[in-house]
């Protein structure tokens, strides 16, 4: 574990410039730009911003962006004019280069929306000049012949479509990963199983902010705690928003499914009831859903009955022969929805205090340019910034995706390193070799679901039958010592 | 590297083992492919007795008969190579390999599909709830216990009362861990007419039958499940902190797939005749990646049979010459036809084996003929699938002389009916109950009055 990663025992005592509530992938983003960039036009001028990303769970990346869709969206079909249309279209250019830098798995699918119903046909047209209006222009209106040409296993009774050729489908794992691999890089701190629970003023420049862990206290706050970014700004002392977790269920489906949806099949948005998206996953399975259900609970991500019924009833329409698969995985995401229509972002100059929440169901996409977003407006309320120019290169991260080599594929690699060509995780043909450098990455995991985002292991079709016992054995041993 | 055998097999569990020790002892070139340290596959970790009765005609523990079939491949003069995971096809029958010591490309002039059956887990049954630690099949709580001398919790609900499952309940009690409760949908417990896991009197375990889990609860720990009674429709709440999902199995398929052979909807196995042979050429397949699940003496027969259709079809390797060799074996089968203009071709002999006539996956590939001449074998519920799929008449009998069925509800009388295109070809009252969770077996000789140039064979109950 490398310096600026902290689990446990006393947090740091220096003040540090800037805190980020929340490790999912907003905050890690916002922690790598800060941490990125040095001051400028002040006394303090050339010295690089300290940073800590302060986390409630175990491990970065752990709440709601662990348990999306992983689309990285084109923003065609976003609501013009808001801020969530500009930093979508902006964080798809933004992440989209990032990820080749870093090693973040894409693949550059493309989608096509699909209409059932007369009404959703007559939607298309408009939802076209919707995207022009978003700045994007490659949608077009297709046939039914066209649409089955694309997605030869849809069911019968597709009227037409919209091809929507820019969406991609992206590791959302390794996003936040590489955001927070590369802000420790940059030297901030990774504050794990730190819960802010309060927040004080000193009367002067700094805010306390009182953890399970004990106080931290910065300069500036910026406010990236997802579900819990309502709670943190009450905290604050606003009244702004409320988060109703809103649960999005998924049913994953056995890699063999992988050729029946070469591309991401939409719903056509409309008034009545939610439709369910099919789309392949960056790690070769195909994804049905999500459910739209509003709770209470901030941390029920349980699955439901009523859920998979719900699923199991839309997939037999949209593409039988997916139903006939296995399914390998199921889970549920809870996107932090509102009462608004937009993000909600906010900045309080006084409090030099930031808020970005309400980052519904695009925050994976937008991420980096909330960061941008972020350094911006921190720069409006005092704290002019710039990138620093002794920035060390970003991480290389491992790969993980289906589309791209991994090292049990790779002669070379084994023959240098045996541990590459010693299968451990069979279904997801994790090695051996991936295994230890997850657990001696400057991140590593805190327990089997972490080693899973990094790796792939166990999440495969046995679920474990096979190597569960001999990968929890390897995860333990590291634990132990 | 490139390397080139006679035979590969892959999968070293007691069906490929047995093939291998068979096929190097006619002299050939063998070599056996297992992704896991130790060839033995799954009694590997099935460390109680019950192991070998047909085959070796004892009875010994998993982990000494998984010892005792590598030994024999290797005396026999079988390569065994461990920490090898076949990861796909470089051709017809050339291997893709991952290893410690780098990629293979192993170039055989037959394969040997032996890579086995899993128990289907939690998530493929689409059990909603909190998604815990602590919930597990039984070869992984038998990993944990046996393999990697791990901990599991005190109080166990176990999902299945089929033979496996009482295999997991005795190794959780190795383990320290009561079962609570264990759960069959069935109306009766699976394994309830003939089971003989040593110590099950003893373990005075409450099966609830027609019940099913419906919910698991927990968000760090499992600390109960909810079940239904699926008569009342009434639901309770049971409190345990592990879960065992036993039984629900599907064959490893993904290698079958991944070369196209034409598949069994009802198993989601590569569809076999009595030779073994799948729809590509020169490859068979054998074990319970066949018929998920059989015990693994059963497995290991399989193994054995094979031998002498693979060195058939090394000898002539053509789909017309393999059809009308061994005439001498088959006694329970009808003759062979004489190659007939029309028959059963391969684009009508790839159909579903268990009732329902979906074309599925069972197209995929070249057939290359090697069913041409084959009569579809086909099962009607309470089956869910019937081993073979394919009868080659004058091809001999499938291993044992059985037809294997899996049934899906339970008939205390066994009345067997066969029919071939609308005639009735046999009728059996057999002595042994039809008991879901378990393989019932149909003597092959039920099959000899059909005709060798008809159509589909149907077994059904009356
Ligand atoms: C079903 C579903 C599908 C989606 N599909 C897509 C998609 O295809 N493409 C896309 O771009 N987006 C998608 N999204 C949206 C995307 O996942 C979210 O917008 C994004 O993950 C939000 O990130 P975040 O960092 O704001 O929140 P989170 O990931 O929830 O991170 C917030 C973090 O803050 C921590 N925290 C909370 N309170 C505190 C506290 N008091 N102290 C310390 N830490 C705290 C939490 O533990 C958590 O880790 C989807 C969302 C869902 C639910
Ligand atoms: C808990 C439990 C208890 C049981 N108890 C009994 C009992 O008491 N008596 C009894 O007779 N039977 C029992 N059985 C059933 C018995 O274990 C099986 O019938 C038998 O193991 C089947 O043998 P097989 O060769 O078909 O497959 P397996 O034993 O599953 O062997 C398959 C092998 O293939 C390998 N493999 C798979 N894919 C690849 C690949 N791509 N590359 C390389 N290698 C690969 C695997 O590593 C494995 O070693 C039990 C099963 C279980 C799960």
């Amino acid at each position: 574990m490398s310096r600026g990663v902290s689990r446990s025992g006393p947090l740091p005592e220096r003040t540090v410039d800037v805190a980020v509530v929340g490790g999912g992938v907003v905050g890690a983003a916002v922690a790598r730009e800060l941490a990125g960039r040095q001051v400028t036009g002040c006394e303090r001028d050339g010295r690089s911003l300290t940073v800590a990303l302060v986390e409630a769970r175990s491990d970065v990346g752990d709440g709601t962006s662990k348990a999306n869709t992983a689309i990285l969206h084109t923003g065609f079909d976003a609501t013009p004019g808001t801020l969530e249309s500009r930093l979508v279209r902006r964080g798809h250019e933004l992440l989209g280069g990032y990820a080749e830098r870093a090693g973040i798995p894409v693949e550059p699918t493309g989608a096509v929306l699909v209409a059932w119903t007369a009404e959703e046909l007559a939607v298309l047209a408009g939802l076209a000049d919707k995207a022009v209006k978003n700045g994007y222009r490659e949608c077009e209106v297709v046939g039914a012949d066209e649409v089955y040409r694309l997605v030869p296993a849809l069911g019968p009774g597709a009227l037409g479509g919209l091809t929507v050729p820019g969406e991609s489908i992206i590791c959302p794992w390794t996003t936040t990963l590489a955001y927070a691999t590369e802000a420790l890089a940059r030297g901030a701190d990774v504050l794990l199983n730190t819960r802010v629970e309060g927040v004080e003023h000193d009367g002067g420049e700094e805010t306390v902010l009182v953890t399970n862990r004990g106080p931290l206290r910065a300069r500036w706050v910026v406010n990236a705690a997802g579900l819990g970014s309502g709670a943190v700004d009450r905290m604050f002392g606003h009244e702004r928003f409320t988060v109703t977790p809103r649960r999005g269920e998924l049913l994953v489906f056995d890699k063999m499914a992988r050729p029946l949806a070469n591309r991401i099949v939409l719903p056509v948005p409309g008034s009545r009831g939610k439709g369910v998206l099919i789309s392949p996953t960056i790690y070769g399975n195909v994804m049905l859903g999500p459910t739209a259900e509003d709770l209470r609970d901030h941390a029920d991500t349980s699955t439901s009955e009523e859920g998979f019924a719900f699923l199991v009833d839309k997939g037999l329409a949209l593409m039988p022969a997916l139903l006939k698969e296995e399914v390998t995985a199921s889970y549920a995401g809870l996107r932090a929805a509102t009462e608004h229509g937009d993000y909600q972002v906010h900045l309080d100059a006084a409090q030099r205090y930031l808020v970005l929440g309400g980052i519904r169901s695009t925050g994976l996409t937008s991420s980096m340019a909330l960061a941008e977003h972020a350094a911006g407006l921190l720069a409006e309320a005092g704290l002019v910034t710039s990138v620093r120019d002794d920035l060390p290169d970003p991480p290389r991260m491992p790969n993980i995706g289906e589309a791209f080599p991994r090292p049990y594929m790779c002669d070379d690699l084994i023959r240098r390193d045996p541990a590459y060509g010693t299968v451990v995780c069979f279904c997801e043909r994790v090695t051996a070799g991936e295994i230890r450098d997850a657990l001696d990455s400057p991140l590593p995991p805190a327990d089997l679901d972490g080693l899973r985002r990094r790796t792939r292991a166990t999440m495969g079709r046995c679920q474990g039958f096979y190597c569960g016992a001999e990968i929890s054995e390897r995860l333990a041993r590291v634990e132990g010592s | 590297m490139r390397l080139t055998t006679d035979v590969a097999v892959v999968g070293g569990g007691p069906s490929g083992l047995t093939a291998a020790a068979g096929l190097a002892a006619a002299g050939l070139r063998v070599l056996v492919l297992d992704r896991e340290r130790e060839a033995g596959g799954i009694p590997r970790h099935s460390d109680h007795t019950g192991y070998g009765l047909r085959d070796l005609r004892t009875l010994m523990t998993g982990p000494a008969y998984a010892r005792l079939l590598a030994n024999r491949a290797l005396e026999a003069g079988a390569l065994v190579r461990t920490s090898a995971m076949v990861t796909g096809w470089a051709g017809q029958r050339v291997l893709d390999v991952t290893t410690p010591e780098g990629r293979l490309r192993v170039d055989a002039r037959a394969v040997v599909l032996a890579t086995g059956a899993r128990e289907r887990p939690r998530t493929a049954r689409m059990v909603p709830g909190d998604r815990p630690p602590g919930v597990l099949t039984t070869g992984q709580l038998q990993n944990v216990v046996h393999l990697h001398r791990g901990r599991v919790g005190t109080r166990a609900v176990v999902v299945g009362a089929e033979p496996v499952s009482w295999s997991a309940v005795l190794t959780l009690r190795e383990a320290g861990c009561r079962t609570v409760l264990m759960t069959s949908e069935h109306a009766r417990a699976e394994s309830y007419a003939a089971f003989s896991v040593p110590g099950r009197a003893g373990l005075r375990v409450p099966v609830a039958t027609a019940t099913r889990v419906v919910r698991i609860n927990g968000r760090d720990a499992v600390e109960s499940v909810e079940v239904e009674d699926l008569r009342t429709g009434e639901r309770r709440t049971v409190p345990c902190d592990t879960v065992v999902f036993t039984g629900g199995w599907v064959p490893d398929n993904e290698l079958a797939r991944a070369a196209g052979l034409a598949m069994d909807p009802g198993s989601r196995s590569p569809l076999v005749d009595n030779t073994l042979t799948t729809s590509r050429l020169g490859v068979f397949a054998v074990g319970n990646l066949v018929h998920p699940v059989d015990t693994a003496d059963v497995a290991a027969l399989d193994g054995r049979h094979v031998v002498r259709h693979v060195q058939t079809y090394l000898a002539a390797p053509s789909p017309a010459a393999s059809r009308t060799v061994d005439q001498s074996a088959a006694r329970d089968l009808p003759d062979a036809a004489p190659p007939s203009g029309s028959g059963t071709g391969p684009g009508t002999s790839t159909g579903g084996a268990h009732g329902d006539d979906e074309p599925g996956d069972a197209g995929g590939g070249e057939t290359g003929g090697t069913f041409a001449g084959a009569i579809p074998l086909r099962a009607e519920a309470p089956f869910r699938w019937v081993f073979p799929g394919l009868i080659r008449p004058g091809a001999g009998a499938p291993p044992r002389r059985r037809i294997l069925l899996w049934p899906a509800e339970h008939r205390p009388i066994a009345r067997v009916v066969v029919t071939q295109d609308g005639r009735e070809i046999a009728r059996r009252t057999l002595p042994w109950p039809v008991s879901p969770g378990r393989v019932f077996r149909v003597p092959s000789s039920m099959l000899s009055g059909a005709d060798p140039r008809g159509g589909a064979i149907t077994i059904s109950l009356a």
